[in-house]
């Protein structure tokens, strides 16, 4: 799954906070228009490695190339990085102080100097496209967790990142909000999204993914095709790991 | 989930490999020379700026044409060091009343904020009563309300009511500061979130129980930092009951410069009040950080 061209290309990552060891010289390529799955126990470092790319965390080790650059280097422009990539949060971290549309406005006008009428005009265009033509005055918390989640959704999309990353982004919903959620990263993959998504949700890494990595340890355990590694996993780790997601009812 | 995590037999997995204590590679060490060299680079940097902003305005300041009369009528070594005993004895009244009144402030500052809080048309006229009080001695000068009740008060000749200067005084500081820190205590008390009060009343906790384990706590916590700033201007505002007479640490500055003919036991007076206000705001950081930041969250 490798090749000169990939999209982000983690070599050697270590992440630790104190005594902790998150990442530990972690391996990972995500390509262009393709959808990588992160799984694992909560705390094998899925939510970590998303923070490291998009710099909220600065890597202890290793290379992270994000097209064809470095951003680990402290040279870097972090911002501009940020700018080029989106991430989805667990709790949505909407800005509560804000309407819907100031929310999704406020990275266009104020980091990428769109004009506010341009800008407004981008975000209603990607509100109706999750959805929520008509939430566009409302306030955050008159909005159900899965309208609460598209909107931050639609917030990362309408910079035109190149990768978006995903949180645990269905972990904070009621169980009939998951799939509103799920459907519209569907329809990203659809439209050929490049996508870093870590979930607990099973059945869609096993619909929607093109690859599907089981960290374990600091580390990608195991990686393939949803079908291998959800159906005949090779590792004892992994095969443990999805015995107590069954067993669960998560699957 | 978590513990499957533990026990982990490293041989065995075949992808991870044998774990070698970690040692950074080059290509970190790079990084990390360039973090080093960037932060030493941007503390030289302020460093360097501090003192040529110094330089300049001492420099800008000794250069004008009054310095030289300036400095006889502040800055007369000899007048300093005669003023030290006095204002230093006149700054222990200054701590003592602060101390009081903080202590005063704090309980009847709660009482007020609570009173407001109070919600049911039985308790609308104490609460009217409480919003009046903060209202009026929030728009009063400090100023006036010591002249008001230290000549006032004490013109009303009761019976029993003590004659020193420093009582009223007192009395003043407390009414206005009270009615500033049952604000400061009330917006804590209504930023506690409604669930949390949910919670207590649904495990059967009163309404008096709810707030004193589980809504004040919360609320004195996050506004800590808005109550210690109080504090350090009660403090200095102390200092204002020298208009009554009291023979405080800016009044024997006062006594005092007339005696030596210049001003400089003001400065020493001002140099006291900031010594004392510099390390009660070092303790007021360090109190906010360690108590203020967790269990403040909360937010949805």
């Amino acid at each position: 799954m490798s090749g000169g061209a990939a999209l982000l290309s983690m070599r050697g990552v270590r992440k630790a906070f104190g005594r902790t060891v998150v990442l530990d010289g972690l391996d990972l390529d995500v390509d262009a228009h393709r959808c990588v799955v992160l799984i694992g126990a909560s705390g094998s470092g899925k939510s970590t490695l998303l923070r490291c790319v998009n710099l909220l965390e600065t890597v202890d080790d290793g290379v992270v190339e994000f097209e064809g650059r470095d951003i680990a280097d402290p040279r870097i422009d972090a911002d501009a990085v940020r700018a080029r990539t989106g991430i989805v949060f667990q709790s949505f971290n909407l800005f509560p102080h804000l309407s819907v549309l100031d929310n999704v406005t406020l990275a266009p006008r104020r980091v990428h100097g769109v004009a506010r009428a341009e800008a407004e005009d981008r975000a209603v265009a990607m509100l109706r496209r999750v959805g929520l033509q008509d939430k566009v005055r409302a306030r955050p918390d008159e909005l159900s967790g899965g309208q609460q989640q598209r909107v931050a959704i639609a917030r990362s999309l309408v910079n035109d990142p190149v990768l978006m990353l995903f949180d645990e982004v269905t972990s904070a919903l009621d169980p009939e909000l998951v799939a509103e959620v799920l459907g519209l990263l569907r329809e990203l993959r659809e439209d050929g999204m490049t996508m870093l998504v870590a979930t607990h949700e099973m059945g869609f890494a096993r619909r929607v993914a093109d690859e599907v990595c089981f960290l374990h340890g600091g580390r990608v355990l195991e990686r393939g095709a949803p079908q291998q590694v959800l159906g005949e996993p090779v590792e004892p780790r992994t095969q443990e790991f999805l015995r107590s997601i069954v067993a669960a009812g998560r699957m | 989930m978590a513990d499957q995590q533990r026990g982990r037999a490293g041989a065995d997995l075949s992808t991870a490999g044998p774990r070698p204590a970690w040692s950074p590679s080059p290509l970190q060490l790079d990084r990390d020379r360039h973090r080093r060299r960037a932060g030493v680079r941007s503390a030289v940097v302020a460093a360097l700026s501090t003192v040529v902003f110094g330089v300049v305005l001492v420099l800008a300041i000794t250069s004008t044409p009054g310095w030289p009369r300036i400095q006889a009528s502040f800055l007369v070594p000899s007048s300093a060091w005669a003023a030290v005993p006095d204002v230093a004895r006149g700054l222990w009244l200054n701590l003592r009343i602060m101390v009081v009144c903080a202590a005063v402030v704090f309980v009847l500052g709660l009482s007020v904020a609570v009173l407001r809080t109070l919600r049911g048309a039985v308790f609308a006229p104490v609460r009217w009563l409480a919003t009046a009080y903060t209202d009026l001695f929030r728009g009063l000068p400090l100023i006036l309300v010591l002249l008001l009740v230290g000549y006032g008060v004490p013109g009303l000749r009761l019976q029993g009511l003590p004659g020193d200067p420093v009582f009223y005084g007192c009395i003043a500081l407390v009414l206005t500061y009270t009615a500033y820190v049952a604000e400061v205590l009330r917006a804590g008390i209504e930023s506690v979130h409604p669930s949390q009060r949910a919670a207590a009343r649904a495990l059967g906790l009163g309404h008096a129980a709810t707030l004193r384990f589980v809504v004040l706590p919360q609320a004195v916590r996050r506004v800590l930092p808005a109550l210690l700033n109080d504090l350090v201007s009660l403090q200095k505002d102390s200092g204002l009951v020298s208009v009554l007479g009291v023979v405080d640490a800016i009044r024997a500055a006062q006594i005092l410069t007339a005696k030596e003919g210049n001003f400089t036991p003001y400065l020493v007076a001002g140099a006291f009040f900031v010594l004392l206000t510099i390390p009660m705001a070092r303790v007021t950081d360090a109190v906010a950080r360690r108590w203020g930041a967790p269990g403040t969250g909360g937010a949805v």
